[in-house]
């Protein structure tokens, strides 16, 4: 049995045959192990949700295209969505929580390993299903029957009269599966936090990254579950004919509004603060001061977690309810602006004052930082409804929620991948590839994203498989689609430096960035059981105590 | 870097943190709280908007004594797990059944009542919207009642054939967790289908 | 060195091509020409709910644009003063753990700008949604189906589809039009950005929204909520008119199909095949509902919801072949002779 977690070991003079090295790995309960599992599947879906927004993107390029035919396309809008979101974003991050939480707080393991394998298998197997569709009905190119309904399923589209056949069944039901999955890594999350501490990890001492996921887990318990109640409901009325959102029947199609956003807009979060937590580690290590302002960012994010689940309506600013509510909803989304702004300030003041080290991973922060405060604001202004009955619906929401999600959190994740592959790995990723990978990503992303803003403005709605000539959207399509092109390449040479840094990368040894959190106490890849001594800590840095013994953290804490 | 060992430090005195399958039930009742609410917030939602078919006041008979057998059968688990506690194996197994056999007269009393809501009154679940809220969230309830009776019952078997003694009685508290969350439930769909919704 | 100069220059490009991008955005086609401006551009109101809208969002603007200015700038220097120099010692900088007075200075000023974008915003929610309708306002019944519009005049007893007219709003004597939002089958939305937010159309719910334009000349729209294979081409046109022009085209949409009573072979192929399950034309037998009313076809300057303009040879092709123009739409292909399909285009024709 290998001690290292990563060792893939080839057959022969290794010893041992790849069949077994596979069972292994497909039979494995270790953290680490499908933590790496959770990231590898995200990447190969990575680039599937890239096609489809590439596809999307060369049909819009000019008006009346016709590269592909309407069906298509908006099989093409709604299979982006859903798979970026929930095969994608979710599964990283869950797979860099998983890796990375037990190692910093002190631990061996999650608190219920096998239901960690259950958990990963039940999305892996979700996001195949999803995809199944594609292969089945019309086959690949006219798309199969994979769902078009977008990626919100709004009713009554999803009713058996306006979706016959089976593609809504492929979306609700392959999220069913994987958000049980979900449901599974959020528990896992908030019993290893609470019960596995190591001793003297009072959670005021916990890592940042570590009480962030935990209140993502909290919100995944909370807010993925109305959106299981609704596709739940959703079968009943497909399969049973009930009528939760026949509205032949008194059913209500507001009601699916009310139940998917309740989950959507929190997921949003759930999507957003684990990228919270990879710059909260980051930027300190990288500006060589510790966070500014432990407590208040933890104070932030709790109440970023239960400010998010009153705010789900500014999705339905358009929907007619009345100025009462419309009212109460923009009161709650601009108060959720506080508390994100104080931790932007925040990470300002971690940096300011320090000596700031422009490696990779910092430089995906600091991309971080000004993307980010700019997505919030165009968050502030669709916030404010009068404004938003204008913006929403349009291309300007595509293009904000889009500088959130890849500007945003896109860009935390690269710097947690350059940061901690080599943790994972054993082996540097290439600073230099690492460094173009970071300028082609920033030119694709603002030609692609800033630009992308105008259209809306001047009218355009969002999920049009095409568009009238003459509206002033012709060119402006045509910049937001060369933009595209560039990313693409950026994400591949981003691919390329994983694969062959894995081989070829300088060694890194444990602690290659002088860091101060746990996991950099122990050997990179680290031991199959964590620490040979479960550790015992007296600050918030203990690595930082024992480097600087005649200055240690907990002194001051 | 050279590389940092953690030193050996005793562990502080009284370092103690929450079992960990306490917690992890915990979770799942606050998720499978978050989709009972969703279908209790459709139920009300939908109380008087049903275009046809039969009315709630009209067919809605209150299983008073089959709430009671369910909500008693909170109270015989909860005694069985402190005899377990205290090691009386008798008296646990003895509780632990009459707790499944309440349960099963509760699935039964739900039966009985589909089976004449669906034959003397017509009312299905694609009837009118009263149809399907009530056979969701009352079946959501169900299923919940059957997966834990399927626990308790493989619980009792280990116990019959002696394997479970007071070394397991943080994982049967935690199961019973589990119970006393799917009676919880009950006492808010009954509030809500048979006093509110009438 | 050189990279934190870069990111610092590369993000201030950034930000100025945006900002210079907005600007320009409002600023497109001229506002003063006399032209109908075809960019149907939010900054460009010509309606009281629109304006209203574009005064706040600019308040907006300007309010985050001084945010993201005074952030920006600091993020900027905190890159550019603060990176670490080749000539500096391995020694780590003073560690800040926090600082009490800041954290409070850096929640209250956000709260107090929250409140004030709230109230704001509150003021024109509800000068919006809460107006009053007076007695002299147009009313409009507009339901929306896959793919096109269904405009009903209840008061004035008109039918129509795609194109609405509406009369000039002058301040003297204000004639809004007031709309009354149904949908047939699934969730639709009514987005004419010079002239008012969007507001749905949903099924099973009643929505309403209102418009004052202040000039006259055509305002181009479409369906903002995606409603199915083609969302995109369900356009809409308002064509705002004089008092004098509305009244006009009120009275021609009025009146029954215009055709004379001798045999008329189209109209025979109109009456006898499928069409009438699905149209209506004023005074005859069809009266289906399904899809829009025919009596003034030629009235109209586009057909299938804006697909294609009103011309001859794209009425036979839609007659023919709806999915050369919009496919999926739920027009079925009519399967019809050449000779019946030129009767029946001829007839349609004389609709106006």
């Amino acid at each position: 049995m290998s001690s290292d977690a990563l060792a893939i070991e080839t057959a022969g003079a290794a010893g041992k045959p790849w069949v077994e090295t596979l069972h292994e790995w497909v039979t494995t309960v270790d953290h680490k192990r499908l933590g790496i599992l959770y990231i590898v599947y995200a990447l190969v879906f990575l680039l599937i949700g890239g096609i489809e927004a590439t596809i999307m993107r060369i049909q819009l390029i000019r008006p009346h295209n016709d590269f592909v035919s309407p069906q298509v396309f908006n099989r093409m809008f709604t299979m982006h969505g859903t798979t970026m979101i929930f095969f994608v974003v979710m599964p990283v991050l869950f797979g860099f929580a998983n890796y990375l939480v037990p190692l910093m707080i002190g631990a061996r393991d999650m608190a219920f390993p096998r239901l960690n394998a259950f958990g990963f298998w039940l999305t892996a197997f979700g996001g195949l299903l999803l995809n199944l569709s594609f292969v089945s009905g019309s086959g690949l190119y006219g798309a199969g029957t994979a769902p078009d309904v977008g990626w919100w399923a709004y009713a009554p589209l999803t009713a058996h009269a306006f979706s016959p056949g089976h593609s809504s069944d492929y979306w609700t039901i392959a999220l069913l599966v994987s958000g049980f999955g979900s449901i599974a890594t959020g528990i896992n999350i908030i019993a290893t936090v609470l019960s596995l501490r190591c001793p003297g990890m009072k959670l005021s001492r916990m890592p940042l990254l570590a009480w962030m996921n935990m209140v993502m887990a909290g919100l995944v318990l909370i807010t993925l579950t109305p959106l299981s109640a609704a596709q739940i409901m959703l079968l009943v009325d497909r399969y049973l004919g009930g009528h939760f959102f026949d509205t032949q029947a008194g059913g209500s199609a507001a009601i699916w509004m009310h139940f998917f956003w309740i989950f959507g807009h929190p997921e949003v979060y759930i999507l957003v603060i684990p990228a919270f937590a990879f710059v909260s580690e980051i930027v300190p290590v990288f500006s060589r001061k510790p966070i500014f302002g432990y407590p208040v960012m933890v104070a932030a994010t709790v109440c970023i977690g239960f400010i998010s689940m009153s705010v789900w309506a500014h999705h339905m600013f358009s929907i007619g309810m009345n100025s009462k509510a419309n009212t109460f909803f923009v009161l709650t989304t601009a108060a959720i602006a506080v508390p994100t702004g104080i931790k932007i300030f925040n990470w300002l003041g971690t940096m300011w004052g320090g000596k700031i080290i422009f490696k990779t991973p910092m430089l995906f922060c600091i991309g971080f930082l000004f993307q980010f405060l700019f997505a919030g604001l165009t968050g502030i202004m669709l916030g404010s409804a009068p404004f938003d009955w204008q913006l929403t619906g349009s291309y300007f929401v595509v293009a904000h929620f889009h500088y959130v999600i890849v500007g945003g959190i896109l860009f935390a994740l690269f710097a947690a991948f350059y940061y901690w592959y080599p943790k994972i790995t054993g082996r540097m990723l290439s600073e230099s590839l690492g460094k173009l990978h970071f300028w082609l990503m920033i030119i694709g992303f603002h030609l692609t994203f800033d630009v992308m803003h105008i259209p809306g403005i001047l009218g355009m709605p969002r999920r049009i498989y095409t568009y009238e000539p003459g509206r002033g959207w012709d060119t402006l399509n045509l910049i937001v689609t060369l933009g595209t092109f560039i990313q693409g390449i950026a994400v591949l040479i981003f691919v390329v430096n994983l694969i062959f840094s894995y081989f070829k990368g300088r060694l890194a040894g444990n602690d290659p960035w002088d860091a101060w959190t746990l996991e950099w106490a122990v050997s990179s890849p680290p031991p199959v059981y964590n620490f040979a001594v479960i550790p015992t800590v007296e600050s918030r840095r203990p690595l930082w105590d024992l480097k600087h013994p005649e200055d240690p953290d907990s002194r001051y804490e | 870097m050279s590389a940092i060992t953690t030193p050996i430090v005793p562990t502080p005195a009284g370092w103690s943190l929450p079992y960990k399958g306490k917690v992890g039930m915990a979770c799942l009742i606050i998720a499978e709280s978050s989709i009972f609410t969703i279908f209790v917030v459709a139920y009300l939602f939908y109380l008087g908007k049903s275009l046809s078919g039969p009315t709630p006041r009209e067919v809605l008979e209150t299983p008073i004594f089959f709430t009671i057998c369910l909500l008693s059968s909170s109270v015989t688990i909860h005694f069985a797990s402190r005899s377990l506690e205290h090691g009386k194996r008798g008296a646990f197994l003895g509780l632990w059944l009459l707790t499944i056999v309440l349960g099963g007269l509760f699935l039964f009393g739900t039966g009985q009542e589909w089976h004449r809501l669906i034959y003397e009154h017509g009312l299905t679940i694609s009837t009118n919207l009263f149809g399907t809220t009530y056979y969701s969230l009352v079946g959501l309830h169900g299923t919940h009642v059957i997966v834990g009776l399927i626990l308790l019952t493989i619980v009792l078997l280990f116990g019959l054939a002696g394997r479970v003694g007071p070394e397991q009685s943080a994982r049967v508290g935690v199961l019973s967790m589990y119970w006393h969350f799917v009676d919880a439930v009950w006492v808010v769909v009954f509030t809500v289908v048979y006093i509110l919704g009438r | 060195m050189g990279t934190d100069w870069l990111v610092v220059t590369s993000r201030a490009a950034c930000a100025i091509i945006f900002l210079i991008g907005i600007f320009l955005a409002a600023r497109l086609c001229g506002a003063q020409s006399s032209t109908p401006n075809p960019v149907p551009n939010i900054f460009e109101p010509h309606s009281t709910p629109a304006d209203s809208i574009d005064e706040l969002s600019r308040f907006v603007l300007i309010i985050t644009a001084v945010i993201f200015l005074v952030v920006f700038s600091l993020l900027a220097f905190a890159v550019v003063k603060f990176g670490k120099r080749a000539s500096d010692n391995d020694r780590e900088p003073p560690q800040v753990y926090g600082s009490n007075q800041i954290e409070l200075a850096w929640t209250v000023i956000p709260i107090l700008i929250v409140v004030i974008l709230f109230l704001a915003s509150a003021r024109v929610i509800h000068g919006i949604q809460d107006a009053p309708k007076p007695s002299t306002a147009i009313d409009v019944t507009a339901i929306g189906h896959q793919f096109w519009w269904e405009f009903r005049y209840p008061g004035l007893g008109v039918v129509t589809a795609n194109e609405l007219h509406i009369p000039v709003s002058e301040t003297a004597r204000p004639t809004p039009t007031f709309l009354k939002l149904l949908s047939a089958d699934t969730d639709h939305s009514f987005w004419v950005p010079q002239l008012a937010g969007k507001t749905d159309l949903i099924p099973n719910r009643v929505n309403n929204m209102w418009l004052d334009p202040h000039r006259t000349g055509i305002f181009l729209g479409q369906c903002a909520q995606y409603c199915g294979t083609q969302h995109a081409k369900m356009l809409l046109l308002v064509s705002v008119d004089s008092r004098e022009d509305f009244e006009a085209w009120v009275r021609a949409q009025r009146q029954p199909a215009n055709h004379d009573e001798k045999e008329n072979a189209g109209r025979r192929v109109f009456e006898t095949t499928a069409c009438i399950n699905c149209h209506a034309i004023g005074g005859t037998a069809a009266n289906g509902r399904f899809g829009p009313d025919l009596t003034h076809l030629m009235s109209r300057r586009t057909i299938a919801s804006g697909a294609a303009e009103n011309t001859t040879e794209n009425l036979r092709l839609w007659i023919q072949k709806p999915d050369a123009l919009k496919p999926g739409s739920l027009m079925p292909a009519m399967q019809l002779t050449d000779n019946d399909l030129d009767a029946l285009v001829w007839y349609l024709e004389t609709l106006k």
